[in-house]
């Protein structure tokens, strides 16, 4: 089945013609045909993919089929957010980093189900039902991006794109047991795609392997003048550092001893010590108590939420403010709360003071270790309706991943266990210094390469 | 981290009159059940991130923005590529007249 390949095979086979993109598009148009509408994984498709796919063989990306999450505007093709406000919105024009992926002959194959606007981290807040995981259907994916790492899951794709402002790309990839990766802030370009957090939001993939993310992300980034927070800084081949393995690299091992993961923290421990014999030094290190980052991500959102909603006022385009879900109200409010006057000092800038001491911290244990590694996600995969009554379910769960998206820092989950009872797995997550994703994905692929836990490779 | 002479603020209490004042702020249009599920939302929200306040920050700048560029700025010209037409601009509005959208009225005749 041709839809099961990573990106790297899929181009490799498309290369030396032993597949032709009418068979890969076949398999991949059953397997959404036969699991779509149990999963949910998909709100809207492009009927033009394949046509599309064949104008595009001679370009890097040869037609492969991608899949986006809905808060990509795509020109002339449905664009929700997962929001019934934006039910019938059909963007005029295209995001910057959709633009990029076409213009390397990626095609985008449909736009997958998410937390509305991004609020959340299961996709129970989407407001056309909560996609399921893959991996075991009593489950959550994880979100905001869940319907982009199950469609990688289930293979209804060979790629896909996600965003994440705080784990948003990484702990569905966890939860879904595959690799996702968030560059660096303002490594891919926010033009284009529907505001969340604008001061954390980082758009980038999700895939089968840690190559076919490098693979993607080469053609996803670089400088744009539409969005004045991208950086012009040069883009390397983030395939370069692929096998180079992790000989006499240095390791942070973080959060090792914070309660709440007890459960994990023995399973991991001992994954954590394959870098070890890879020839890694890994050393335990303490690092200022990721709960603050709870709280500072949570005012910093909520903020720029209730700021970055405010245009969707039923006039131009979409419909009006009465069709906003529950969380979407709770996160504009609370943010109308915390930055009105009276309140400003002490959520607001309070703050983002400590997201200061956050920066400060990871900048000195950056001095001593090249990575730094910890889980993604407390635990495995929550069950359905887990975020019921729950107005920080998201926050929570992405514990060990909001001091470094505050930070603005490049971070990739990679499946590091497999909980045979369930199905599950669990994510490793790995982050560098700010524009060193290369970093990222040398360590991630030593893992990847040393140990049985990617389903595509093994 | 932890500086005992800052005010302990857990345990907030928010009131419905605040809730109805914040959704006129915010412009969202809420029922009285939801008044009182905002209220409740509010309050487990601001509870947990009250224990910010136990960290010491005296002497620390605020980080709005971590890329630490300044002044990012553009040649004034125009962009032909990145423009709408008038038809494109209106094509997802509700109701438009004469090339123009069509808003809610807000001011009224005695």
């Amino acid at each position: 089945m041709n839809n099961k390949l990573t990106l790297k095979k899929a181009l490799d086979k498309l290369n030396d013609k032993s597949l032709t993109l009418e068979e890969l598009y076949n398999d991949i148009n059953s397997s959404i045909e036969s699991q779509n509408k149990k999963l949910n994984v998909y709100l809207t498709l492009n009927r033009d993919a394949f046509e599309t796919a064949n104008t595009n063989l001679n370009k890097p990306l040869k037609g492969i089929p991608i899949a986006l999450k809905d808060n990509y505007c795509t020109k002339d093709l449905r664009t929700t957010a997962s929001s019934i406000i934006l039910d019938n919105f059909i963007p005029t024009f295209e995001s910057t980093v959709s633009k990029n992926l076409k213009n390397s002959g990626g095609v985008i194959l449909g736009k997958t189900n998410m937390d509305a606007w991004a609020h959340g981290s299961s996709t129970e807040t989407s407001q056309y039902g909560r996609t399921l995981n893959p991996l075991n259907t009593e489950y959550l994916p994880g979100g905001s991006s869940g319907g982009s790492a199950a469609a990688v899951a289930a293979d209804m794709c060979i790629a896909s794109l996600g965003t994440e402002t705080a784990g948003s790309i990484r702990q569905p990839a966890a939860w879904c047991g595959v690799v996702g990766l968030k560059p660096t802030y303002g490594r891919c370009s926010r033009y284009g795609i529907i505001a969340m957090a604008s001061s954390t939001d980082s758009p980038g993939p999700i895939t089968k392997t840690v190559e076919d993310s490098a693979i993607l992300l080469n053609y996803l980034a670089g400088h744009d003048p539409l969005d004045s927070t991208s950086a012009q800084i040069s883009i390397p081949d983030f395939t370069k550092t692929l096998n180079l393995g992790v000989k006499n690299l240095k390791i942070g091992y973080l959060y090792k001893d914070l309660k709440g993961l007890d459960e994990i923290t023995k399973i991991f421990s001992e994954q954590m010590q394959v870098f070890e014999t890879l020839g890694a030094t890994v050393d335990v290190v303490n690092a200022i108590n990721p709960k603050h980052g709870v709280s500072v991500y949570t005012i910093v959102q909520r903020g720029e939420v209730s700021s970055n909603l405010g245009r969707y006022d039923g006039i131009r385009f979409g419909k009006n403010r009465s069709n906003f879900g529950d969380e979407a109200k709770r996160r504009i409010m609370i943010g109308t709360y915390t930055l009105s006057k009276g309140y400003a000092d002490q959520y607001y800038n309070t703050a983002q003071k400590v997201r200061t001491l956050y920066i400060q911290d990871f900048k000195k244990l950056f001095k001593t270790y090249d990575v730094l590694i910890s889980p993604t996600s407390p635990g495995y995969a929550k069950k359905i309706g887990a975020t019921q009554g729950q107005a920080m379910f998201g926050e929570l769960e992405d514990l060990l991943l909001e001091a470094s998206s505050l930070s603005g820092l490049p971070g990739i989950s990679i499946p590091c266990y497999k909980d045979d009872k369930t199905n599950l797995y669990l994510g490793m997550n790995i982050v560098a210094p700010m524009y060193r994703e290369d970093l990222v994905i040398q360590v991630a692929d030593a893992f990847e390469k040393a140990t049985k836990w990617n389903r595509w490779r093994n | 981290m932890n500086n005992n002479s800052k005010k302990n603020i857990s345990s907030q209490k928010i009131s419905t009159a605040q809730i109805i004042h914040i959704a006129n702020l915010a412009a969202i249009p809420i029922t009285k059940v939801e008044e009182e599920e905002l209220r409740l939302a509010f309050e487990q929200t601001l509870n947990t991130i009250a224990e910010l306040q136990s960290v010491d920050i005296s002497n620390i700048e605020p980080t709005h923005q971590v890329t630490g560029f300044e002044n990012i700025l553009r040649e004034d010209k125009v962009n032909q590529e990145n423009m709408f037409s008038q038809k494109e601009a209106l094509k997802n509005a509700k109701e438009t007249h004469a090339g123009y959208f069509v808003v809610p009225r807000v001011l009224t005749h005695e």
